[in-house]
């Protein structure tokens, strides 16, 4: 075969030119995306295969505990790349999930992609449906479609795309099989080409109440907070840090950053350095 | 509704009330809540169950994890990584150090037919350049064989496993499950070990998990094990059998690192950490296939030469200190022969000399570098030429200095139980912000190698 990766598309003039892989050059970037997604499920190599870095890659809980950075650009636009801790969920309080948690409350990426395990989706949605609740410019990456088709399992993920009312990209990172379809829905989720209703779902029904009891006052005392809804269960859920971020100001002042340079938002949530 | 202004605090005492009312419940309904919804999700994108792979992994799982066979497995596999790298160790470790001590011979050479004054050659060759290729050929093939190995295993979910199968050890100490996934980190980097316990929620086990994790000996530590273990233990017994007895030999150390692991841990959550282990679930992943060539790229670049570059930037400092302190007269002998003098009770004590623990001292940045530093100060004072082979360094410990069995056994337990070194400190300090635990993570580990070595010391002497 003449092409070695086995893809056109990596080859074809489109999309070659235009995804650049930046490794760790920084600078000024012109906008923020996330990496979420369960331990397990290749958010580390898809983040290799987007940047050109070599982030050791290890499949089980607990290799990436501290975020990682990396940069890409594409269609002339310079996107910095921050890999969080794989989690299962963004509920409890180990550090992990905590510092996961925080960068998408307060780092306020332009856009979050949750990677996911076509093999694995029930445990795997189950977080992206919590980052649907924070943030709502969420592309989800339905990774493993090799393995999933190994083990004799259809996905179909505009199904997935439509339930949860982001785009859903099929990617086997592995391979670099839908880099390139991943990084244009990125850039049209950021761009506002592709207009994101995320699913979210009522809360259950003890909750209900009490939930739309407290979104008004905490809109109120954080004005164009987008995830209201969120903070007022983890508020009765007794969330430590989501109080004091309340309480200090944090959750307000979030939205008045959204307009001051990637540089800063990155350093908002400044954590132990790399490994 | 009351007219006051509403202020955060406002909201949170009303969060407060409405959350005393709801009970303890919330969490669980919420996430219920959530795994419905995705159920449904998948129910509507995924079709097919042909899990023929499952099965298949399901099927090793039954046996490497399962009572009876988990434990030996693990056991064999760790056996087989030492005996590889021993075998494959040794023939490279003897060609790079004649190649580098021969080089040293040239230069020097070069420096004094230029009419470089003695000490300008002797710092920089005979003092920075040996600490460096010391390092060099003591630590880099054992770490070039080791670590691709080890990381093989990383990649193909073995060592969740591991996890797996030691769990109910940990739980038995009152530790976190998880601790055995951090100490496995540790194997690598005792640095890296500290900080991938932030993978374990409760604060207490957390604790528990960085201070025993200088228990298990990181990378920098297995190339004076085996190096130990090839000339005293693999040289106890006849040659056809000398790699399987060395490899044993380091294995050993390697279990009796965690059984102190798992002996600290209890007394940890018996006395100051008190309290109850923790449940948690652990997924096992499926078994991938490693992808080798990524793994010999990372394992080199990103570990061996990252371990091996640290450990020139302090062998090369140490070199100059020795240099100095074997050149500098002090009445009628240098100073590094009068340090030696004055460590020498202690050394004795605990089966060691005064070089050893001088070596040590010198080498508080990165223990790793002790035998190079050791056998530095043992050649300063030495006639003969330097040594290429295991054998060669035999002569000159056994021979010149008075090593015996003793002598190798207590210093293998010391570089196992000592004190972390200088990164893993600091890490410890970053991690827990404590300037207690730093210190206790530091000195108990210290104290527990002094006790053990004294201890062994004593009856070998007795027995003897």
């Amino acid at each position: 075969m003449s092409n070695p990766s086995g893809h056109d598309c990596d080859t074809c003039p489109a999309h070659a030119q235009q995804l650049a892989q930046m490794g760790v050059s920084m600078g000024t970037m012109d906008h923020l995306v996330a990496l979420a997604g369960n331990p397990n499920t290749g958010k580390s190599s898809i983040f290799n295969a987007l940047t050109g870095l070599n982030q050791h890659v290890g499949n089980w809980t607990g290799k990436t505990v501290t975020r990682a950075e990396g940069a890409y650009s594409y269609a002339g636009k310079r996107y910095k790349l921050v890999d969080l801790p794989g989690t299962y969920s963004l509920l409890s309080a180990s550090q992990d999930e905590e510092v996961a948690r925080n960068f998408l409350l307060f780092g306020r990426p332009d856009c979050t992609v949750v990677v996911v395990d076509a093999t694995a989706l029930e445990r795997n949605l189950n977080l992206a449906m919590q980052v649907l609740e924070i943030t709502d410019k969420v592309v989800i990456c339905v990774n493993l479609m090799d393995e999933a088709k190994r083990k004799g399992l259809t996905v179909d993920v505009r199904s997935i795309s439509r339930d949860l009312g982001v785009p859903a990209v099929p990617t086997v990172a592995r391979t670099k099989e839908g880099m390139p379809q991943l990084v244009q829905t990125v850039a049209d989720v950021v761009s506002g080409a592709v207009v994101t209703k995320p699913f979210r779902p009522a809360p259950p029904d003890n909750v209900r109440e009490a939930v739309e009891e407290l979104v008004p006052l905490i809109e109120e005392v954080a004005p164009g907070l987008p995830n209201a809804r969120w903070v007022a269960m983890r508020l009765l859920d007794g969330d430590h840090r989501v109080r004091q971020a309340l309480l200090s100001g944090e959750l307000a002042e979030v939205e008045a950053s959204q307009t001051a340079p990637i540089e800063e938002q990155g350093s908002l949530v400044s954590l132990q350095g790399s490994q | 509704m009351i007219a006051t202004p509403t202020t955060p605090q406002s909201v949170l005492d009303r969060a407060d009330s409405l959350r005393r009312d709801l009970g303890e419940r919330v969490r669980d309904d919420i996430v219920s809540a959530l795994y419905a919804q995705s159920s449904a999700i998948v129910d509507r994108a995924v079709k097919g169950r042909g899990d023929k792979n499952w099965d298949f992994d399901q099927r090793i799982d039954r046996v490497v994890t399962s009572r009876m066979f988990g434990l030996p497995i693990m056991l064999v596999i760790l056996s087989a990584i030492f005996y590889l790298t021993i075998l494959g160790a040794n023939v490279p470790s003897a060609m790079l150090a004649d190649l580098l001590f021969s080089f040293e011979a040239v230069a020097a050479g070069w420096f004094d037919s230029l009419g470089a004054p003695w000490w300008l050659t002797g710092f920089i060759w005979h003092g920075v350049y040996r600490g460096l290729a010391w390092v060099i050929s003591v630590m880099l093939p054992p770490m070039a064989i080791f670590f691709p190995i080890f990381t093989m295993l990383e990649d193909l979910g073995y060592l969740p496993r591991v996890a797996f199968n030691m769990d109910w050890l940990f739980r038995k100490a009152g530790a976190h499950g998880k601790q055995s996934l951090t100490m496995a980190m540790g194997f690598g980097c005792n640095a890296a070990g500290v900080i991938a316990t932030r993978i374990i929620d409760s604060p207490r086990e957390r604790l528990i998990a960085i201070l025993t994790n200088n228990f298990v000996p990181c990378n920098g530590r297995y190339p004076t094990l085996i190096m130990l273990a090839v000339i005293f233990v693999g040289g106890a017994v006849p040659p056809a059998f000398a790699s399987i007895a060395a490899a044993g030999a380091v294995v050993s150390i390697v279990l009796l690192g965690v059984v102190f692991t798992l002996l600290v841990s209890w007394a940890l959550s018996r006395s100051v950490l008190k309290g109850e282990a923790s449940a948690f679930t652990l997924e096992l992943p499926p078994y991938r296939r490693p992808s080798v060539l990524r793994i010999i790229y990372t394992s080199l670049i990103d570990r061996t030469l990252f371990v091996l570059w640290r450990a020139c930037l302090t062998a090369a400092p140490a070199g100059a200190v020795i240099w100095i302190m074997a050149n500098v007269q002090w009445g009628t002998q240098s100073l590094a022969q009068h340090a030696v003098a004055a460590f020498e009770p202690l050394g004795w004590v605990l089966g060691l000399d005064g070089v050893i623990i001088l070596a040590y001292i010198i080498a508080i940045p990165a223990n790793e570098i002790v035998v190079p530093t050791m056998m530095m100060v043992y050649l300063s004072s030495s006639v003969m030429i330097e040594p290429t082979s295991y054998d060669d360094i035999r002569r000159i410990l056994v021979d010149e200095h008075g090593w015996t069995m003793l002598t190798a056994v207590s210093l293998m337990l010391f570089s196992l139980l000592h004190s972390p070194c200088a990164t893993t400190i600091l890490t410890i300090w970053k991690e827990t912000r404590s300037a207690r635990w730093t210190t206790i993570g530091a000195l108990m580990p210290l104290a527990i190698g002094l006790a053990v070595c004294f201890v062994v010391a004593t009856v070998w002497r007795l027995l003897a």
